[in-house]
């Protein structure tokens, strides 16, 4: 029954434009809840955030962010309750902790080490070139 | 009949390209003339059945023969033409047959431009031979497009009405080109590996060039298919099959620049090599990610795993082959590069360092996910900010450096002549700067920063073109390409950090604004197109109280298929884009419309276009040049 219900979510939600929700006005709160939005993947069409999302979860997802924000509860409070209840899954930025180290630094760590390799590779180039004959340079 | 044709076709094409691999690797060895004519010819048969095979295919898609099975699954009789030829490879069967397709297409192209000496080509053909096996074998045991249905059905299943889009039609041909095209590369350098030559980087660069130039407008394609069919205004999701063509295209681009080293003064030789292996292993291993339905979830691949185990042997035997072949030959080679420490070689080098490592956070944030999963079955999502967090800083840097490429002379460079003739390129990129601080609004930071690089970049390109007259059609070549990049920098900045949008439910007559536009709803009519009804919008473009132009966001309702698109309307003005999204019904005549104006937005294809275009003229230059002058690495027969 569930599988069948996620079923009918994923065909009641086609690519749509996202309907209306409530708005805050004044416009720095409203940038902020679009700012934490965009930080949420819906859980039904994955691939989009929260903010982009047409989907009726990503609706009741985007009402229950603002409610959290108009009880007065931070960026890190909302992202957290969130977690908790739908899991890492839903935070667009994977979190850093023990098993997302190697996810998040390899990048630099291949970096640092291209970058050794090339500088072992000029050092060695360089040396070569000084025993060029000029005509070649 | 139709389909017994294609199945026997694709069995020749199998023996042929059998005998493709076995001539072909035999003819490596310099007294097997007679070998190498026979790949030559086993690679024209190849392709001639592998095309009657793909045309048969077609055959039975145009005329909706539902007696083959992928034909009832993918099609419709209501479908108009086009979307029942593009429909051939809108689906897992067809579009490995097409990527078979153009892996002979190119096989023929080695055969025919034969660049290089004949074993090394004749060893490239035997590799491709065996690639071309590996894979026909792939399709007639796991995905056989021939396969018969009994009884047939009266009418087909349809096809995802997403994908009946002209963009998206010409999208997956294209992006195959790139993708396989890095085949071609692949078979050279194993070639190169197994005869020993080295003038390989020379023979492969017009290939590496198609490729490239292929993967660009691919992605550049994909990209807008993206922003003008989705509706929601984005261009890039970093969804992981959008990063199975970006890993190729920044090897293939790293590919590019090392063996120009490699070709001009034997800089890089085994290092190059290796980058033509993991260009193609990269394109093996989008083609598994997509194919394999590992994406949608590691639990949906292991309970089907045929194709996906098929493919990953696959993966595994060719890239594997290859290394060992690298780890055993490449210590042969005789290598060494002699350079300064300024010179063009260390901006090609550093090129490298940064687009391996930009790699590295496409592939660790593509694949790290799955493989969590896999090991403790956490679910992480790896989203935007990740690729913020990593590839965008390592791409900056790389950019920040680009100018210097062209400019340093080889071996060595001289870096304070280098660094006037740049000067007033920083000129430009200060104006850009200036400009953002002084027009846009909200001022980021970021804005400011990548204007500045943008400026840099087209600054730079814009002296190489005044001041080097009579040089090269390279030199202009690479000035445009990094030209292009700056672009589309321009493009994403302006898209990305200066979006205005709107929500509104309007009734009719209602108008709404955003950004410097008023527009008027004037309601909606149903329309009934071919395969699909139609909600249209009318929303009326208001210059005042005069009606400027009329703009008709649709959503589409496909009943075959049972599914609805939304199609955008995009008034451009070529520096900013207005775009509409018609949303949900709410009664009484009133409907929710989105809106946005992007600014820059063509920027960001029309960058991809400038560097598409750079790539031919480099690739012009070099057909030109080969055609002119024989080949000096051409060794004489026997």
């Amino acid at each position: 029954m569930k599988k069948f219900l996620f079923l009918l979510i994923l065909l009641a939600a086609p690519l749509r434009a996202a309907p209306v929700t409530d708005t805050f006005s004044d416009p720095a709160t409203e940038a902020r809840a679009r700012y934490l939005q965009r930080q949420l993947r819906c859980l039904v069409c994955q691939g989009e955030s929260i903010d982009e999302s047409g989907a009726p979860l990503a609706a009741e997802l985007r009402h229950l962010v603002r409610q959290q924000m108009a009880d007065g509860r931070s960026d890190q409070e909302i992202e957290d309750y969130l977690k908790a209840r739908y899991g890492n899954f839903i935070l667009m930025k994977p979190p850093l902790q023990a098993d997302t180290y190697f996810l998040w630094l390899a990048p630099f760590l291949v970096l640092i080490g291209a970058g050794a390799v090339a500088i072992f590779v000029i050092s060695k180039a360089r040396r070569a070139v000084a025993e060029l004959p000029p005509d070649l340079l | 009949m139709t389909g017994e044709l294609g199945q026997l076709a694709l069995c020749f094409a199998l023996a042929l390209s059998l005998v493709m691999a076995a001539a072909g690797l035999t003819g490596a060895r310099s007294n097997a003339a007679t070998a190498r004519g026979i790949a030559h010819g086993a690679t024209m048969g190849m392709l001639v059945f592998i095309a009657l095979a793909f045309g048969t295919l077609t055959y039975a898609f145009v005329t909706s023969d539902f007696s083959i099975a992928d034909v009832a699954n993918n099609s419709h009789t209501l479908k108009p033409l086009i979307y029942k030829i593009t429909g051939v490879w809108g689906n897992h069967e067809g579009s490995m047959l097409l990527w078979v397709l153009v892996l002979s297409l190119y096989a023929g192209l080695v055969s025919a431009l034969g660049r290089g000496g004949p074993q090394l080509t004749s060893a490239a053909l035997g590799v491709q031979g065996l690639l071309a096996s590996a894979f026909i074998l792939f399709i007639l045991f796991t995905s056989n497009p021939f396969l018969r249905l009994d009884p047939a059905p009266f009418e087909g299943a349809g096809l995802n009405p997403l994908l009946q889009d002209p963009g998206l039609a010409i999208h997956p041909p294209m992006l195959y080109a790139g993708y396989v095209g890095l085949s071609a590369s692949f078979s050279y350098a194993a070639a190169a590996l197994i005869v020993g030559e080295e003038g390989w980087a020379r023979a492969a660069r017009p290939f590496m060039l198609i490729a490239w130039i292929a993967l660009t407008c691919g992605i550049a394609l994909g990209s807008w298919w993206a922003y003008y069919e989705l509706g929601w205004g984005g261009f890039w999701f970093w969804d992981p099959v959008e990063n199975a063509s970006l890993m190729p295209w920044l090897v293939a681009t790293a590919l590019l620049h090392s063996a120009l080293a490699t070709e001009r003064t034997g800089a890089f030789r085994t290092w190059t090599l290796l980058l033509a292996i993991a260009g193609f292993s990269m394109s093996l291993i989008g083609t598994f990610l997509v194919r394999s339905g590992v994406l949608s979830s590691v639990h949906a691949f292991a309970s089907d795993p045929t194709r996906g185990f098929f493919i990953m042997m696959l993966i595994f035997c060719a890239i594997g082959g290859a290394l060992g072949l690298f780890a055993w030959r490449a210590p042969t080679l005789k290598g060494g590069a002699a350079f300064d420490t300024v010179s063009r070689e260390t901006a090609l080098l550093l090129n490298n360092v940064f687009l391996v490592a930009a790699c590295a956070a496409v592939f660790v944030g593509t694949l790290y996910p799955l493989l969590l999963d896999a090991i403790n079955g956490e679910k992480i999502s790896v989203g935007p900010p990740y690729y913020a967090a990593t590839f965008a800083p390592i791409f900056f840097a790389l950019l920040l450096l680009v100018p210097f490429g062209p400019i340093l002379g080889w071996r060595r460079g001289d870096l304070k002549a280098s660094a006037r003739a740049l000067a007033p390129a920083l000129g430009i990129a200060a104006v850009a700067a200036l400009a953002v601080l002084a027009i846009a609004s909200p001022r980021f930071l970021t804005g400011v920063g990548a204007f500045a690089v943008a400026g840099w970049l087209i600054g730079a390109s814009i002296l190489s073109f005044i001041k080097r007259k009579g040089a090269r059609a390279s030199a202009f070549a690479a000035a445009l390409a990094h030209a292009g990049l700056g672009v589309t920098l321009m493009g994403v900045t302006g898209t990305t950090l200066w979006r205005s949008e709107a929500l509104a439910v309007l009734a009719p007559g209602q108008t709404m604004t955003v950004g410097p536009y008023t527009l008027r709803f004037d309601g909606v009519t149903q329309e009934q197109g071919p395969n699909y009804r139609a909600s249209r919008a009318h929303i009326a473009l208001m210059d005042g109280t005069r009606v400027q132009s009329m703009l008709m966001p649709e959503q589409r309702i496909y009943p075959a298929e049972g599914q609805d698109t939304a199609n955008t309307a995009i008034r451009t003005t070529g520096f900013q884009d207005l775009y509409l999204a018609l949303g949900d019904d709410r009664g009484n005549g009133r409907w929710t419309l989105r809106a946005y104006v992007s600014p820059l937005a063509p920027f960001i294809w029309l960058g991809g276009l400038v560097m598409a275009f750079g790539g031919m003229l480099s690739l012009w230059g070099r057909l030109r040049a080969g055609a002119k002058v024989p080949s000096a690495m051409a060794q004489p027969a026997e």
